[in-house]
């Protein structure tokens, strides 16, 4: 039965602590924490590494579909989904994203599910990932946050899905203009009471559709505006050991909420237990999971408690409103990109590809048609290079920053583990931190908008031990 | 192969103050440089039969034109020349071949570089119209600097190593009537200094500075009639070498010294008969953009040991009374760093310490001077050796 046979998260190293926006702003605090994405990353950044996460070790050629679920795409025109597949080697694929509602990720599930079913896919990989904005100083700032989970979805995955449902709703809330700069939302209970109520209704028919009574269900993986909302629209369904542990660690994740939530449930799982997972936005959809006897086996390395442990708390509000850009400043010198030239450099540049030398044996990065070390011409066979290595050499560069991060900008040599030298930003540390002989692996991310685009390239981050 | 030994002369040279030079333009500069170069030399401009301009910013200047439109000087050959921060000196090689060669008499190697128009927080970040994907932006402090780094882990140098090179460097620079700073600093100053590029600091980098400089070439049979008949200077021997302008992304890059000098200054040595170079050159100008490239080009250029080069520093060895004078001009770090006329400038040094005629910084006796121009992230190196007839 077709199911969810991997998945992965990813959260932004960096916490806020709702404490210190709640000094800012002389506002009341909610408890806990929200993650907080660096400059350097955007929702298809924090796609690419859920999607790597989910696919650590696996077999990526199966995947015949990508969908990417976020209310926060990079673009207006120009779709994040095939990026991904570069990042993945895949090419053959189908590529999709679905935006524009906080439910896109349960949606991409439903489809991509529709897509493994008919044939039409053998694998789908689904990644779901947002960064929504609110407006400094208000509970949504305290409350949103930005993570990112991927699900691949196969026709025996060891989850099965074994009953879904979807309800329509026109309610207007929250909503985002085209040209708004944050999320605006009716205040008030009316927009909890819809929540509740296609929530409700989804759910009850998908546990219908799968034949489940609502206490044989014993975790609620589920997008929900707030954590009471979220209590309480639990309860109502019959779901009373409901527990949602990402309100207090990093926020509401928007429409990558549910696919969080699911995969921190699945990490959990035994076999023969019951999850439904569920997103409300226009309407809500829900699906009811079966856990099998693989559950166990497929968990990843990096679980979902793991990506919350592994957190770094920001020492300043001021410095979140640079990682937002929310403090406005006057672009000069922007870097010179060239569409082009990322075009036809997209293998090495996405897909990490390097080439050794057949002739002397070194691994080098780029590519290139004369070896650096022996100068013999054609004779290179094309590798991907691996993303874990050392720092060779690096310097703390005060006079070029990075864009919307802070000065001096951590730049290093970093040569990778079995072979191949590659030159890059240092991230999600302080730059004091980085030291010569410092294990670090790769991380995609945002590098700059230099000739009005988004260019993406690789950074490097004190390795995660996993 | 004849090669260039003893067959090309110095005849004349000049080189404007290096500073900032807001009230002046690029053309003013290499007028200045020029006229006080043809001055020196005796001759005047119309008898100049072709130039070669070291400019590397093309807001300084494209083409043959940069110097011919300063000197109006039209109708004979005149070319830019770029070759990163070595451009200045691979101006001057070209000059010297062509005479080599038998087809000119009399020609000029310049150089220019009007680098504060663009301000002066750092170099101008205008290097190519488009990068490479896989190539992250980092300044030209960064990219010395993981050599610095480097040393650190491997040598265990200091930034005090570093620091002693800023203070020898200022306190020569000093006595320069032209240097863009003339006062000297202490460590502490050096030390305390705000960070460019960790590990280098303010008094580590050279300065954004303005400046032209000349050069006139010629034979050694026509620098006889000329003003310098009797002490004229001669090229023993150039080198250059171009490497790499992605050590980054070279394996092999061991990031502590530049093949690129290593390489020309081999070039320069044996064509100039050099074997030792630490007993037989009497004086080197040698490119200290950074105070981690001086001491890295002290081992390069033969002048100690490989991993000695802070001990080099350490011992006096390269001071203006130590046996082997080190930029007893200044060097960049007094000067600052006109791209395209540093190179010039380090000729006239090396031409002036060999006349006796280095007001201020004057050597004693030299016979042989070297001169060491290194560009882009040590990927492009000259190396000239200069001597007295």
């Amino acid at each position: 039965m077709a199911g969810i046979a991997r998945w992965g998260v990813s959260v932004p190293v960096w916490r806020l602590d709702r404490g210190m926006l709640a000094r800012a702003w002389d506002t009341p605090a909610l408890p806990g924490e929200r993650a907080a994405a660096s400059g350097d990353q955007d929702a298809l950044t924090l796609g690419v590494e859920a999607a790597l996460e989910c696919m650590r070790g696996g077999d990526t050629s199966q995947i015949d579909a990508i969908y990417f679920a976020t209310t926060t795409a990079p673009y207006a025109e120009k779709h994040a989904a095939a990026t991904i597949a570069a990042v993945l080697d895949l090419h053959d694929v189908m590529t999709v994203d679905v935006t524009g509602t906080i439910r896109a990720a349960t949606t991409a599930v439903r489809t991509a599910l529709d897509a493994v079913r008919s044939g039409g896919a053998r694998a789908a990989l689904v990644v779901a990932a947002d960064m929504r904005p609110a407006e400094p100083s208000t509970s949504m700032e305290q409350l949103f946050g930005d993570a990112a989970a991927a699900v691949l979805i196969t026709a025996d995955g060891p989850v099965s899905v074994i009953g879904e449902a979807s309800v329509a709703e026109e309610f207007t809330g929250p909503w985002r203009r085209a040209g708004d700069h944050y999320v605006h939302s009716f205040d008030g209970k009316i927009e909890t009471e819809s929540y509740a109520r296609a929530v409700e209704r989804a759910v009850t028919a998908a546990l219908a559709d799968a034949g489940v009574s609502p206490d044989a269900v014993s975790r609620f993986a589920a997008y929900a505006p707030d954590p009471r909302t979220f209590a309480t629209t639990a309860k109502r369904i019959g779901f009373a050991q409901a527990k949602d542990r990402l309100f207090s660690t990093i926020g509401n994740t928007g429409a990558a909420h549910a696919l969080v939530a699911l995969a921190g449930a699945l990490d959990e799982t035994s076999p023969g237990e019951h999850v439904v997972v569920a997103a409300q936005g226009e309407g809500a959809d829900a699906l009811v999971l079966a856990a099998g006897a693989g559950v166990e086996s497929a968990r990843q390395v990096w679980t979902l408690q793991r990506a919350l442990d592994d957190k770094r708390v920001l020492p300043s509000y001021e410095r979140y409103l640079r990682f937002r850009r929310l403090l406005p400043v006057d672009e000069e010198n922007e870097p010179p990109s060239s569409t082009i030239r990322t075009w036809r450099d997209r293998a090495q540049a996405f897909a990490l590809y390097g080439v050794r030398c057949n002739e002397c044996g070194t691994v080098q990065f780029p590519a290139n048609r004369a070896c650096i070390s022996c100068s013999a011409l054609d004779n290179m066979t094309r590798v991907r290079l691996q993303r874990t290595g050392t720092v060779f050499t690096f310097t703390l560069d005060h006079l070029i920053a990075g864009e919307y991060l802070e000065t001096p900008v951590p730049r290093a040599v970093v040569d990778l583990d079995g072979g191949g030298r590659i030159f890059v930003e240092v991230t999600d540390c302080e730059a004091s931190d980085v030291k010569v002989g410092m294990p670090v692996e790769l991380t995609f991310r945002l590098m700059h908008e230099g000739a009005g685009f988004k260019n993406y390239y690789w950074k490097a981050r004190p390795r995660r031990d996993v | 192969m004849p090669g260039i030994k003893d067959r090309v002369a110095v005849a004349g040279v000049g080189a404007t103050r290096f500073t900032e030079h807001y009230e002046k333009d690029q053309e003013d500069l290499l007028v200045e440089a020029v006229e006080e170069a043809c001055t020196d030399a005796g001759i005047e401009r119309k008898d100049i039969q072709a130039i070669w301009c070291g400019v590397y910013y093309r807001f300084t200047g494209l083409s043959g034109t940069t110097a011919a439109d300063a000197l109006r000087l039209y109708g004979i050959p005149s070319t830019r020349v770029e070759n990163y921060c070595a451009s200045g000196m691979d101006a001057f090689r070209n000059a010297c071949f062509a005479v080599a060669a038998g087809v000119y008499d009399i020609v000029l190697a310049c150089g220019v570089e009007k680098i504060t128009d663009q301000g002066s927080h750092g170099l101008p970040n205008v290097l190519r119209d488009s990068i490479p994907p896989f190539m992250p932006p980092a300044s030209a402090p960064a990219l010395f600097a993981m050599a610095a780094t480097r040393t650190f882990a491997e040598r265990g140098w200091t930034r005090e190593d570093l620091a002693r090179v800023a203070v020898k460097n200022h306190a020569n620079g000093a006595k320069h009537p032209k240097a863009h700073f003339r006062r000297e600093i202490t460590m502490e100053t050096a030390l305390e200094a705000p960070m460019i590029a960790w590990p280098l600091g303010r008094f580590d980098s050279c300065a954004v500075s303005d400046g032209a400089a000349a050069v006139i070439i010629t034979t050694p049979e026509i620098a006889k009639k000329m003003n310098h008949k009797d002490d004229y200077v001669v090229v023993k021997a150039n080198g250059l070498a171009v490497t790499t302008a992605s050590p980054m992304h070279n394996p092999g890059f061991d990031y502590l010294g530049f093949p690129a000098t290593r390489m020309a200054a081999k070039q320069a040595y044996d064509e100039a008969g050099i074997t030792d170079p630490a007993r037989q050159i009497s004086l080197a100008e040698v490119h200290d953009c950074f105070t981690i490239t001086e001491i890295l080009n002290y081992e390069d250029l033969g002048f100690c040991e490989p991993g000695e080069g802070a001990a080099f520093i350490r011992e006096g060895r390269s001071a203006a009374d130590g046996n082997l004078p080190v930029n007893p001009s200044g060097g960049l770090k007094s000067f600052g760093h006109p791209i395209g006329a540093t190179g010039c400038r380090m000729i006239g040094e090396i031409t002036r310490q060999l006349q006796g005629r280095a007001e201020g910084v004057q050597v004693k006796d030299p016979e042989l001077g070297l001169a060491h121009n290194l560009g882009g992230p040590g990927a492009v190196c000259s190396v000239t050796i200069l001597g007295r007839n």
